[in-house]
């Protein structure tokens, strides 16, 4: 049985800034341990003889030339930004005491 | 307090690919233009893949051989997640347990010591750069600015092995990896554009009441300068020791948390910076848009056979083979491969590699410098100039009249003409500059000249040694080219003898 905490969620839900209250916590905590348990269904599989991939499929080096290609125009770029100046995307300041 | 001082760096370099390094954006440095190279996936956008750039591969391998690393067969590329508005996919493509190249070392020559040193490097991976953030200066809190331009293009991170026991020692290896790095030309390592950034780690290990005890490691991030990693570290390290002094028990490692600080060159000091999300928060996986990427023996072999001397033993060889003093060799090794090239292309065309070293530091880098170009750009070709020294060593012209001559091949190599090396006589042919090797000539133009200046002369045959001079400016007036030491030596013997 893997069991998942109401912290793990708790910090998990913070790395990727989600806001979540007590509620969805316990409620995601279940969910998710439920999850897991599904995916240590696998642990049943003895793979020590087998080589891990790095990849779900088994081919390697995909390679371009280095060529340039056209960039989208700046205003295309910046279409879909929060705030922008017209050249630059705009952010709420970043926090970096000097 | 008796101390050994720990420090390994962390350097990014980026990589002289003309795309970046999974799109067709273009890779090139462009402040004043933001956010006008970028697509879909340097953006970011949803469903964008990213496709490797095989030449930022082949710059990365090329410089693992030239940092001794050893190549992986094969290597995979893994997300490294964190937030922050540079960094739009909220993800960097990165390398994390398989990294490209591991295990190597760099040499280098501590100058206070005098030592050679191998300071020893865990890897290199290649992994994508973030864009740019431009801070509100001007206190009041207003948004900061995002220029995606550099968003996506190839970086190459090397981390050294805590090897380097000193500031100096850091600046050295610093200066030697850049030099390194911008001769095989994997990189402009101009460190003004940010091509080549660093981050030192740095400790103590205290002698204290008969143990070795270690001081918490401070990370100091974004060091853009040699000076500013030598003075960051220096600062760093009395601060670390002030700090064991006053409290020996307490300031050690694992009792304070690991520190990151950055580094204000206009105060001199080192400044907390704000915790990041510790390493197992990066929550690496391996990114599946990517494949593995192999490298067989044979590819390594070619790329291998790409490289150049490197400058450490081009500086050995123009000490030992060409006979320059440390500091002359190493002030053209640090002018960059060309310009080594272009000197190493005169000094054997005179046959004087002392020669070739005063013309290139002095006469050449004036003009340089006056012209404000590259010695590529330079309008004397390296034939040309060593034919011309050539006359010089060979004693057929004086050092004054290669000047000259030199002065004139400017003037016309400045003015578009094609300078050939059969130019430099034809020079010396019209200005009647050649050395008059004819003493039976000399000695008749120098009874010319003494026989109208008898006072001069009878002041000299009264060891008046001063009067001499009047007499060898007419002399050499007559010659135009001639030796003025020999020529004052014969008219001293003419008569005094
Ligand atoms: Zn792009």
């Amino acid at each position: 049985m893997v069991e998942l905490s109401n912290e793990d969620v708790r910090k998990v839900a913070s790395l990727a800034r989600l806001k979540l209250s007590d509620a969805e916590i316990e409620h995601f905590a279940q969910q998710l341990g439920g999850v897991l348990q599904y995916v240590h269904v696998l642990d049943e599989l003895d793979v020590s003889d087998i080589e891990p991939m790095a990849h779900a499929v088994d081919i390697s080096n995909v390679l371009r030339d280095d060529e340039t290609t056209p960039s989208l125009p700046r205003e295309d770029a910046l279409a879909n930004a929060p705030k922008t100046d017209g050249r630059y995307f705009l952010v709420p300041q970043i926090l970096e005491n000097a | 307090m008796e101390y050994t001082t720990v420090i390994g760096l962390e350097v990014h370099v980026q990589l002289l690919t003309k795309s970046k390094l999974f799109c067709g954006c273009e890779n090139l440095f462009n402040p004043d233009n933001p956010n006008v190279q970028t697509c879909p996936v340097c953006l970011g956008l949803p469903g964008a893949l990213p496709v490797m750039n095989r030449e930022a591969f082949r710059l990365s391998l090329k410089t693992s051989l030239a940092l001794n690393l050893q190549i992986a067969q094969s290597s995979k590329w893994d997300r490294k997640q964190y937030y922050y508005p540079d960094l739009p996919k909220a993800y960097q493509i990165s390398q994390y347990d398989l990294p490209y190249s591991s295990e190597g070392c760099v040499e280098i020559t501590v100058p206070s010591t005098g030592k050679t040193r191998r300071v020893g490097l865990f890897r290199a991976h290649l992994e994508e750069d973030a864009g740019k953030n431009i801070h509100d200066e001007s206190g009041r809190g207003g948004d900061s600015q995002v220029d995606l331009n550099r968003c996506g293009t190839p970086l190459l991170e090397i981390v050294s092995k805590p090897d380097i026991r000193s500031a100096e020692e850091a600046r050295v290896f610093l200066e030697e990896l850049r030099l390194l790095l911008w001769y095989i030309e994997v990189s402009d390592c101009n460190m003004q554009e940010g091509s080549l950034r660093c981050d030192a780690n740095v400790n103590l290990h205290v002698q204290h009441n008969g143990e070795t005890v270690a001081t918490p490691i401070v990370e100091i991030k974004n060091l853009n300068s040699f000076r500013g990693v030598e003075a960051a570290l220096e600062y760093e390290i009395r601060q670390q020791a002030k700090k064991f002094e006053a409290d020996p028990e307490g300031y050690r490692i694992g009792k304070v948390p690991k520190a990151t600080h950055g580094w204000n060159a206009d105060r001199g000091v080192t400044f907390e910076q704000r915790g990041k999300e510790e390493a197992a928060d990066y929550r690496y996986f391996p990114d599946p848009d990517l494949c593995p990427v192999t490298v067989s023996d044979d590819e390594i072999a070619e790329i291998r056979a790409t490289l150049c001397e490197f400058p450490a033993s081009r500086r050995h060889r123009y000490v030992s083979k060409l006979g320059l003093s440390d500091d002359v060799a190493g002030v053209i090794i640090d002018q960059g491969r060309r310009y080594a090239d272009y000197f190493e292309a005169v000094a054997s065309e005179c046959g004087d590699g002392k020669q070739a070293a005063n013309w290139m530091t002095q006469d050449v880098q004036r003009e340089l410098n006056e012209r404000k170009v590259e010695i590529t750009e330079f309008s004397i070709p390296a034939a040309v100039l060593g034919t011309l020294l050539k006359q010089i060593v060979a004693g057929e012209i004086t050092v004054k009249s290669g000047r000259e001559v030199f002065i004139v091949l400017l003037t016309e190599g400045d003015d578009g003409s094609e300078l050939e090396t059969s130019r430099v006589n034809e020079i010396i042919a019209e200005k009647g500059l050649k050395v008059e090797q004819d003493t039976g000539k000399i000695e008749s133009i120098i009874d010319t000249v003494v026989t109208r200046n008898e006072k001069a002369a009878e002041d000299v045959r009264a060891g008046k040694l001063q009067a001499v001079g009047p007499l060898i400016g007419q002399v050499m007036r007559e010659l135009k080219g001639a030796d003025a030491s020999a020529v004052r030596q014969m008219i001293i013997d003419r008569l005094t003898k």
